[in-house]
């Protein structure tokens, strides 16, 4: 018998900067999925994304981590239980292994080498590169290092902020299946947000599509794609989207 | 000096006039407006001086320089506003800059409690504290916003303020001392500062002059180090929520996507 139980359930989520961005989201997501969360630029995915871990503030609705309410929890704490991959890797000018041994670290840990060469193995780059310096590797290398850095932290729940939109088609690639890999060893609960429906359709999985903060699907890609009689989402999946509406930001 | 001579000095601005005027430069005008407004300044100042070196308690002296540093801290914060509690913030580390090298020097017996020493060495601190740490609010803000992402993604591992902000911090102290460290290296070299000028003019002798500009020069840069520090601990603690998100208006470019 298979259980699945919801760790991250996520209701009614609401957020207002100079507009609503997000109005009244709910979903919610079983131990050890895949969740990809599709959408134009402008919808809501990386503010989404920012409000499970807490680094953007909501005006309404709560998430909750293994049923706790992640508002209530030390926040320290919850990201690292949360871990986040963001766009574009912002690591540390100093080594490979510095750089992985970074979450450990703010909490007083030091990571044994053996576990940061796993680490390296687990995101598909050699033990050699422990002692690079972060600045002489390519952007796709960078990533995985970004990768190995959150996943040092043993995370439940794994955010993918389009970890792939700054990269060259071959790198994007690489990191796909550096996903796909990471997520089927681990069994990390993901998050996948992207704009590609492309991406999405590589992935096949579960996916949710936000437009304009509202989800306005969801169900695996496949047929979301073939078998959807909403206008807007049919418009989406054809790229014209922008026929009948602006881009929202 | 009686007024006389120093009518006959203010020829020298009528040369300046004179040349602007030849030459077509358009300057008459700024020229006369600021020596004008120079002389009515210090004039100003020169009344307030006389004012304040008659004053014999030391409450008066204390009210005076708290409400110097109370003016800088102003100006400073002014210059901080994009981080919350500016003004407070700028206060504490102008004061406590201040208090710490007063009391050194007093101790050392560099300055005596008279009030010909109190006011200027007293202004001197104040005024180099505050362009410390108007320099070091200017230089976080900039700091942290051009290292966002680095200190979203040490947010997102678990960092808490001060060490998701150590960088930008560190940066940020460096920036703002290196005028005070520059001027320290270049001191006797390309300028002859104003202390040892006032010294020479006084009489004094020029070793005698040397020393106490050197107790000027390390005073600048003791009360700019303790600003710097304290602003720059207490300004990085404020760009950041309770809910350790870093302000929205330091994050330009990560909004609402």
């Amino acid at each position: 018998m298979s259980v699945s139980t919801n760790l991250l359930e996520v209701q009614n989520l609401t957020v207002r900067r100079e507009k609503e961005i997000l109005a009244g989201v709910s979903f919610a997501v079983p131990a050890g999925e895949m969740l990809m969360v599709l959408g134009p630029s402008g919808a809501g995915k990386s503010t989404l994304l920012r409000c499970l871990n807490r680094l953007d503030p909501v005006d309404g609705g709560r998430v909750l981590l293994g049923g706790e309410d992640i508002a209530r929890m030390d926040v320290k704490i919850l990201r690292r239980r949360v871990g986040m991959v963001f766009q574009v890797p912002a690591l540390i000018p100093d080594t490979v292994r510095a750089n992985i041994r970074l979450g450990p670290s703010l909490r007083g840990q030091v990571l044994p080498d053996g576990d940061c060469e796993q680490l390296l193995r687990a995101v598909g780059l050699a033990s050699g590169f422990l002692d690079r310096q972060v600045e002489t590797l390519s952007l796709g290398e960078q990533q995985r290092v970004a990768f190995a850095q959150v996943l040092a932290n043993r995370p439940e729940v794994l955010l993918l902020d389009e970890p792939t939109s700054a990269l060259d088609p071959t790198a994007v690639l690489t990191i796909e299946n550096l996903i796909r890999q990471v997520h089927e060893e681990l069994h990390t609960a993901t998050l996948l947000v992207t704009h590609s429906v492309e991406q999405a359709l590589r992935f096949n999985t579960e996916t949710l599509v936000l437009l304009e903060g509202r989800i306005i699907a969801r169900g695996p890609i496949q047929q979301l794609v073939t078998g959807s009689s909403d206008e807007r989402l049919r418009r989406f999946f054809e790229g014209r989207l922008n026929d009948s509406q602006g881009e929202s930001s | 000096m009686n007024t006389s001579s120093l009518l006959v000095a203010y020829g020298l601005v009528l040369i300046a006039l004179a040349i602007s005027w030849a030459h077509r430069l358009g300057l008459e005008k700024d020229v006369l407006w600021s020596s004008l407004r120079a002389t009515v300044q210090l004039l100003v100042m020169g009344y307030l001086l006389q004012w304040i070196f008659s004053i014999r308690e030391a409450w008066g002296y204390f009210v005076i320089l708290t409400l110097m540093a109370g003016i800088a801290a102003l100006i400073s914060g002014n210059r901080g506003r994009a981080v919350p509690r500016s003004h407070p913030i700028a206060f504490a580390g102008i004061a406590l800059g201040s208090v710490v090298t007063f009391a050194v020097l007093y101790a050392a017996g560099v300055i005596r409690p008279e009030v010909n020493y109190i006011i200027p060495i007293g202004g001197m601190i104040i005024g180099n504290a505050m362009n410390a740490s108007s320099l070091c609010f200017n230089r976080l803000i900039g700091e942290m916003s051009h290292q966002r992402r680095r200190i979203e993604t040490l947010l997102a591992l678990g960092a808490d303020a001060r060490q998701a902000a150590r960088a930008a911090v560190r940066q940020t102290v460096r920036s703002a001392m290196i005028p005070t460290i520059d001027s320290m290296k270049t001191i006797g070299l390309v300028h002859l500062p104003g202390i040892m000028t006032g010294f020479l003019i006084a009489g004094g002798s020029p070793l005698e002059a040397v020393k106490f500009q050197l107790a000027v020069v390390y005073m600048i840069a003791g009360a700019a180090g303790i600003a710097v520090a304290l602003v720059s601990l207490l300004a990085s603690r404020q760009c950041f929520t309770r809910d350790l998100q870093l302000l929205p208006h330091l994050r330009p470019g990560l909004e609402g996507a």
